[in-house]
């Protein structure tokens, strides 16, 4: 029998469709992947077989009777902990939310159900998103399915390193600084971070809002395009959630683009780039060069500020987000207290990590009285400038390329010790949901070590299209990239 | 000599604003209910929910703010105040800090000598209530009810303009009268939809600079908010006098006690980290929107009363009863319209109504009785076709039942009899009965024939027109 797991969603979808294959038979061997790997790569958090199984004979009947017909209609899926499921364990990854089960689902969810896909369960994270490595989790890393030394990314390392494991078939991540395309990228999968308030943050739990989005962790851009099409929708019940009218995506899969035009930023390449790194994104622009597209090097202002503006600003509203996790209503409480402030300090001391304490004391700092205009109302400022810049070169550029991350995934254990250079990490990605850019990162090849790099494509606000149309062109050019070992071990048995 | 000190107040007042459901979400906000019945993911501070604004909510504090003349921002925006306590459950309160909604108004007051000035509206802000904490001292814990939680608020600041508690309370009655005149809340001091806070200082007469403040809070009638002024005067007075110096806190007013404690000083001022919040978009407010919130705005009292003299000829002491509520006036005009009759209407409204209304402890708000009752009730009693007492005894029946009287008349019997043959008939008995009046009347005690009426009216039972009957007995006397 063929193996299922090397199918993208898409390609799965069909199988179902022509009845090769039955919604049972593709769960089965998602779950006999897990039961496989999951001991090795650690990439959910909670699994819902039963669950899945009764959901997976819901989705086919309605498939049998023709009442579901959509592109990811009986597709296995995995959702990032920090997307509210009803009924189903939501921690963030933080034993502060150890027991936290919601009353109901994150909106980009329901949208999903509706779409027939098959939720399998929650995927690991860094704890309420913050970290780069998913090394911050309460409940222990995950590892690179492509090199179990390594980490897979973060804060979406869960998400990212299940579809490259074929624990699933596509994810859902969020995206605050990077936490779709950097672990995508480690990965050697297809992540997109789509336009702010493009996808629905309702029921998403807030680490910074103004910069928090959902979207598509996947196996190819196809998929991409189409689990983003099927989770867009206005949403009244998110009041940063845009009205669109171009979310059709999937009719931008065009194997073409000959006079589009794509800036190299200089700041992008210089000091501190991984040379591996480098060279294949450069390479990748060549590529796209020789379909047809025009390559230009150009200066984007304002880089080196991106970083002490993204922290002073998803840390202040972490400080004020992270706030209500209390002990008083849900969650961890501390044990033996014997009034309130000690009831909330303990429960918050005990029950939270050290790096979100650390962004919490970062954030509650930049707010007090006296610091606000010095940092955080300076901060808005930056980011608008940057905004700015961006809006100066796509004036002249449809999109603009560069690596996601300065190098490949690290060894496990050799960022947490020194967050400077955690954070110095997210400097090529940061910058894009500082200004509400949409961002796809996709993968362009290997290093030495065989890990995965990837290539990031950044384009203006609601400029999707021109993304997943060059994403795509650039992938029909690159070919089928490596299946992990993770999965293609699976046939030597 | 003691030195002379004025007395500077400016007030602090949070309004619940009459919108059928909360400020952020689409929960209840009606009072009562089991706890925790009126609640759902956003208002109990669920992990992942977020805040939408009630639009009625803008559209309402914008009312007020027009109404008391102030700037309306066109590019207002929420904050986040952020302090950890359980009857707050996202430990932040959604409130107004850098660009509230109203800025820069000012209201007219008078008191009751007739003197006349402006106090000025320093601004308005909108605002979340928090949930209320119950403490079980059975079980020695706390538990919280967000049924309160995100219950729409403004809260109206006032520039330190007021010099007496004559001068709060006008300021107050006629914040209240402007509210409840645009429906933006029923302002019940008592149930807490109207709470004032005052700020006081003392500085000598003639002095430019402020002295120390001191706010006061739990004030729960204008009875509390002047004795609070008078007793904080008072201790404020007695410091200085004592050269002492007044310290800046926050101070709960026991009215009963006739004395106030301190709660919190400046010094433990905690520090709130006010910051724009993410999940809002700031609002905008357009000319075209202004314009369509003004021209909803009711007649205010003073123009009602105004009209009242002009149109309906009332005497003063009517109009300044009958304008007192909205609820009172649109029952007023709603009648008149239909029965034309205003000094009538007036007189069961500013009489009877306001009567039954204490005997009740009702407000005006509470009445159910419709205007067409009413106005048909005065057409009874107009036709002759009820007597007066009747008419009172129906009345009441309305009041409390909003009874159709035209029908109620008919089932209990109560038209007055009018059959001039049936009259006489009962009036012979009743003289026959009692030759005594009857020598008493021939004799020259006219009172004598009040008994007699009486005594007809009761075989009558009270159906009898009284000037008939008079009019009959004399005669057959």
């Amino acid at each position: 029998m063929e193996n299922l797991l090397k199918l993208s969603a898409v390609e799965l979808s069909t199988r179902i469709k022509n009845k090769e294959v039955t919604v049972r038979e593709a769960v089965e061997a998602v779950f006999a992947q897990i039961d496989k790997t999951e001991e090795t790569y650690n990439c959910y958090v909670t699994l819902d077989r039963e669950g899945a199984l009764v959901r997976a004979q819901e989705i086919q009947q309605q498939i049998d009777a023709g009442t579901l017909t959509g592109p990811l209609a009986g597709v296995p899926v995995a959702i990032k902990d920090n997307m509210c499921t009803e009924g189903m364990l939501t921690t963030c990854s933080s034993k502060i939310l150890y027991n936290f089960i919601p009353t109901f689902s994150a909106e980009a969810v329901l949208q999903l159900e509706k779409a027939g896909a098959v939720v399998l369960g929650k995927t690991n994270m860094d704890e309420f998103a913050m970290g780069s490595t998913t090394e911050t989790s309460a409940f222990g890393a995950t590892k690179n399915p492509w090199n179990e030394a390594h980490v897979p990314g973060g804060s979406s390392g869960g998400s990212a390193a299940a579809v490259a494991a074929g624990e699933c078939f596509f994810a859902l991540g969020s995206d605050t600084g990077g936490s779709i395309r950097q672990p995508a990228s480690y990965c050697g999968v297809v992540g997109m971070k789509p336009t702010y308030g493009t996808v629905s943050r309702y029921g998403l739990i807030a680490y910074g809002s103004s910069l928090d989005q959902i979207g598509p962790i996947c196996k190819d851009v196809t998929d991409c395009a189409t689990v983003l099409e099927a989770i867009t929708c206005h949403d009244p019940k998110d009041s940063t959630s845009m009205q669109r009218e171009d979310t059709d995506f999937t009719s931008a899969l065009v194997d073409d683009v000959k006079g589009m035009k794509i800036g190299i930023p200089k700041d992008y390449f210089g000091e501190g780039l991984d040379p591996q790194v480098k060279e294949k994104v450069l390479a990748a622009a060549e590529v796209l060069k020789e379909k047809g597209a025009v390559v230009e090097e150009f200066d984007l202002a304002l880089v080196k500020y991106a970083i002490p503006t993204y922290y002073t600003i998803a840390d202040a509203e972490a400080s004020s987000n992270l706030e209500r996790f209390d002990g008083v209503k849900y969650g961890y409480r501390a044990k033996d207290t014997d009034e309130l402030h000690q009831m909330y300090k303990r429960s918050r001391s005990e029950g939270f990590g050290p790096e979100v304490k650390r962004r919490i004391m970062l954030g509650s700092f930049v707010l007090s009285s006296g610091y606000y205009d010095a940092y955080y109302l300076k901060a808005l400022k930056v980011k608008a400038l940057i905004k700015k810049a961006f809006d100066e070169a796509f004036a002249k550029y449809d999109v603009i390329l560069g690596p996601v991350a300065p190098t490949t995934a690290p060894a496990l254990g050799s960022s947490l010790s020194d967050p400077m250079k955690m954070y110095l990490g997210d400097i090529y990605t940061i910058s894009v949901n500082l200004a509400g850019l949409p961002g796809i990162s996709v993968p362009c090849g290997r290093d030495d070590a065989g890990l995965p790099i990837g290539l990031q494509l950044i384009g203006d606000c609601f400029q999707e299209k021109k993304l997943i149309r060059m994403a795509y062109t650039y992938e029909c050019a690159r070919g089928q990239f490596p299946v992990c070992r993770a999965i293609t071990e699976k046939e030597g048995r | 000599m003691a030195k002379q000190y004025e007395t500077v107040i400016g007030l602090e007042v949070h309004v619940e604003l009459a919108t059928k459901t909360k400020i952020f979400c689409g929960c209840s906000t009606a009072f009562g209910g089991a706890p925790n019945t009126h609640v759902c993911p956003v208002c109990s501070g669920m992990p992942g929910s977020l805040p939408v604004l009630n639009k009625q909510v803008l559209e309402y504090a914008m009312a007020v703010g027009m109404a008391l003349n102030c700037d309306i921002t066109r590019y207002a925006k929420f904050d986040r105040k952020n302090y950890f306590y359980p009857d707050n459950p996202q430990n932040y309160q959604i409130s107004q800090l850098y660009l509230p909604i109203c800025r820069n108004g000012k209201v007219e007051i008078e008191t009751a000598d007739g003197a006349k000035k402006f106090v000025g509206i320093h601004e308005i802000h909108m605002e979340e209530d928090a949930g209320k904490l119950i403490h079980d001292e059975w079980e020695d814990c706390s538990l919280v009810d967000y049924n309160r939680s995100g219950v729409p608020l403004i809260e109206i600041v006032s520039e330190p303009d007021m010099r007496s508690a004559e001068e709060v309370i006008a300021y107050l009655e006629k914040l209240r009268m402007t509210i409840q005149y645009l429906g933006a809340s029923d302002c019940k001091l008592q149930e807490g939809s109207m709470r004032a806070d005052v700020n006081l200082s003392l500085r000598e007469v003639g002095a430019t600079e402020f002295g120390t403040r001191t706010e006061m809070k739990n004030l729960n009638s204008f009875k509390a908010i002047a004795n609070a002024i008078k007793g904080e005067t008072e201790r404020q007075m007695d410091l200085l006098e004592a050269g002492k110096s007044v310290v800046q806190e926050t101070r709960r007013w026991d009215d009963t006690k006739g004395e106030s404690y301190a709660m919190r000083s400046k010094e433990d001022a905690q520090d709130y980290r006010y910051f724009p919040d993410p999940d809002l978009t700031p609002i905008v407010v357009s000319q075209e929107w202004l314009d369509e919130i003004k021209a909803r705005e009711p007649e205010f009292r003073p123009e009602k009363m105004a009209r009242y003299k002009a149109e309906f000829d009332l005497p003063d002491y009517d109009i300044e009863i009958i304008t007192g509520t909205k609820r009172m006036a649109d029952l007023f005009e709603a009648t008149t319209a239909i029965c034309n009759k205003p000094k009538k209407v007036s007189n069961w409204l500013m009489v009877q109504t306001m009567q039954l209304l204490k005997e009740e402890s009702m407000d005006a708000e509470d009445i159910r009785f419709s205007p067409e009752h009413l106005a048909s009730l005065i057409e009874l009693t107009d036709s002759k076709a009820i007597n007066s007492s009747v008419a009172k005894e129906v009345f009441e029946k309305m009041f409390h039942d909003d009874i159709d009287p035209v029908q109620y008349v008919e089932e209990n019997g109560l038209k007055t009899v009018n059959d001039e043959g049936a009259l006489r008939k009962t009036i012979e008995e009743i003289v026959a009965a009692n030759p005594q009046s009857v020598e008493d009347y021939h004799n020259g005690k006219e009172k004598a024939i009040g008994f007699l009426v009486g005594q007809t009216m009761k075989a009558m039972k009270g159906k009898a027109d009284p000037g008939m009957v008079n009019q009959i007995l004399k005669e057959i006397l």
